[in-house]
């Protein structure tokens, strides 16, 4: 077994780690156990039969349909961006840098109502789809928009610092072997860049399922049409359904863990390739 | 690295084989600007433009009315209960898994990071099935009477649990990279712990922990969902900023939902300030090896 702490001439470890779990059960950890011990209270075909009910299954259709749509115009553009802000040099480069975390820091309910007043029928976008017959605000188009908008950083700010150590002896190397730039790019650069592009994905994509604040304001919420999941469970415990927001929660939670396994495999193999 | 547009004479290709023809750079970076001002800069721009469309007189109003200045004051309580108990949080946790060796220490790191990837409405949940009505505690609190649910207590939990990682995350990175030998330096020389801790270690991370702080102040005064589901909507009693915004705009008063997200906007604003200006103190980039913020 070997010990459970190597010696170490500092103090106070263990002042600060019976701390920190104690802080951490408390906070986190109890009343987490306590949406899976509540679920507890359904057999399992119970659980089963609330968590698939036609409402339930159409909102974790649109739930992960934009969330994934999201995720996949935000790992393209995020490129982009990072690429631009690493390699390019234009006037106000800083303030678009600094800006990019602008999703991290401004509260969700701001960034609903102002994405909503943009992108309504009338509003500064909005307007130009309109007569296309496009309808933004209000359907699951606006759910994408809103997810785009708040998982636009991860993406950017994974792949940043990967470009900004990648070494140009390998390009320089690809360049003087007779590739041409786009063949740099797709078979030197890219590949580098893959790891980290994937793990910014999966962040963007989990942050978007759990998403609620910018949300509910574009989105319409209606049945079975633009009604996200982490709505449904407000809903339901609007109306004093307990059992059922809980057992949505759990499969919510399930989801978020099962994510934030695949998103640390994902850190590890970056780090790795990173290091290779 | 980058490239400076050298003033060439047309048809001089003077680049080097590691760069991009001057069309493709100015179509890269217009279409990363295009993109980045649709869904950044415009929605931006628009919050204050909505606030002030129907004057300065109708701004001042929104935000100065009683309702509002209440909510005011709730977010900045929440945030000053919040922020300083994560702050002693992450210093804590940040001692015992940068300085010292033990099993368990990532387990410990990914449990620390849950919230995070926790979304806001079951974060208000769990706490409702502890404290609410038909919680684990519901009947003895109702005998007692104490209410967490529906008012202050839980607003203030619903944000703690939300804000719990981030000035973990930034400490346990830098005071790892930063090792022990100062601090067992400290004690040989025969300092005590708490000596070595206020002299050597505090002062070593003082910027991690600001940038972590600036960060965790911003999610504990913005959170909505979770505060959502924990708040039970009381006007003047239980409504944070972001509550109070979505009062407004769902009773159509746009102009004035607008005007209290603009506050909202500012504070935002003034954290990617604040955020950059540590950033070049800190003459290195750290939030981007820890991007899973928020």
């Amino acid at each position: 077994m070997g010990t459970f702490k190597q010696y170490s001439v500092l103090p106070g470890f263990n002042l600060a780690l019976g701390f920190t779990l104690l802080y951490l059960s408390l906070i986190v950890l109890i009343p987490l156990s306590a949406a899976f011990i509540r679920t507890s209270a359904f057999t399992w075909p119970e659980f089963l039969a609330v968590v698939t009910t036609p409402r339930v299954v159409a909102s974790y259709r649109l739930t992960f349909g934009a969330s994934f749509a999201a995720a996949v115009v935000n790992a393209i553009f995020g490129l982009l961006v990072a690429w631009v802000l690493v390699r390019y040099r234009f006037p106000g480069k800083k303030i678009v840098d600094a800006l990019v975390d602008l999703p991290f820091a401004l509260p969700t309910a701001v960034a609903g109502i102002a994405l909503t007043a943009l992108y309504a029928g009338n509003g500064w976008i909005g307007q130009f789809f309109e007569p296309l017959g496009i309808k933004i605000a209000f359907t699951p188009i606006g759910i994408f928009v809103a997810l785009t908008f708040i998982g636009l950083p991860f993406v950017v700010r994974t792949v940043q610092p990967v470009l900004e150590d990648i070494e140009s002896e390998l390009e320089e190397a690809a360049a003087t072997l007779g590739a041409t730039r786009l063949q740099t790019f797709t078979r030197v650069i890219f590949p580098t860049l893959f790891p980290a592009l994937m793990t910014g994905f999966a962040l963007a994509f989990a942050r978007a399922i759990g998403e609620y604040g910018s949300v509910i304001f574009i989105a319409g919420n209606m049945p079975m049409i633009s009604e996200i999941t982490p709505l449904l469970i407000i809903t339901k415990l609007e109306q004093y359904d307990y059992a059922g927001a809980t057992a949505l929660a759990v499969v919510m939670l399930v989801i978020s863990f099962v994510m934030l396994l695949i998103i640390n495999l994902l850190q590890w193999w970056s780090r790795r390739s990173m290091a290779a | 690295m980058s490239t400076i547009a050298l003033p060439t004479p047309a048809g001089i290709h003077r680049r080097a084989a590691t760069d991009e023809p001057a069309w493709v750079r100015r179509t890269l970076i217009g279409l990363a600007l295009t993109f980045l001002t649709l869904f950044l800069f415009v929605p931006l721009i628009s919050v204050f433009y909505e606030a002030l469309k129907k004057g300065v007189d109708v701004y001042f109003a929104a935000i100065t009315e009683p309702d509002a200045v209440a909510a005011i004051k709730l977010t900045l309580t929440a945030a000053a209960i919040a922020v300083p108990l994560n702050l002693i949080f992450g210093l804590a946790a940040a001692w015992a898994i940068a300085k010292f060796e033990f099993r368990g220490k990532n387990l410990l790191i990914t449990l620390i990071d849950l919230p995070f990837s926790v979304s806001p409405v079951v974060s208000g949940l769990i706490y409702v099935l502890i404290f609410g009505l038909q919680g684990w505690f519901g009947p003895w609190l109702a005998e007692n009477d104490i209410k967490i649910i529906f008012a202050v207590p839980g607003i203030v939990l619903a944000t703690i649990f939300v804000t719990v990682p981030f000035i973990a995350r930034e400490l346990i990175p830098l005071m790892q990279a930063q090792g022990t030998e100062e601090e067992e330096a400290a004690v040989v020389l025969g300092a005590s712990g708490w000596q070595t801790f206020f002299r050597v270690t505090l002062p070593n991370v003082k910027w991690g922990l600001l940038y972590g702080t600036i960060l965790c102040n911003a999610r504990a005064m913005g959170e909505f969902g979770a505060v959502s589901v924990v708040s039970g909507h009381i006007r003047g009693s239980t409504n944070t900023l972001p509550l109070h915004v979505e009062i407004l705009y769902n009773e159509y008063n746009f102009a004035a939902a607008f005007a209290v997200a603009s506050l909202l906007a500012l504070l935002a604003l003034v954290t990617l300030a604040l955020k950059t200006f540590v950033e070049s103190r800190n003459g290195q980039n750290r939030d981007r090896e820890n991007p899973n913020e928020h």
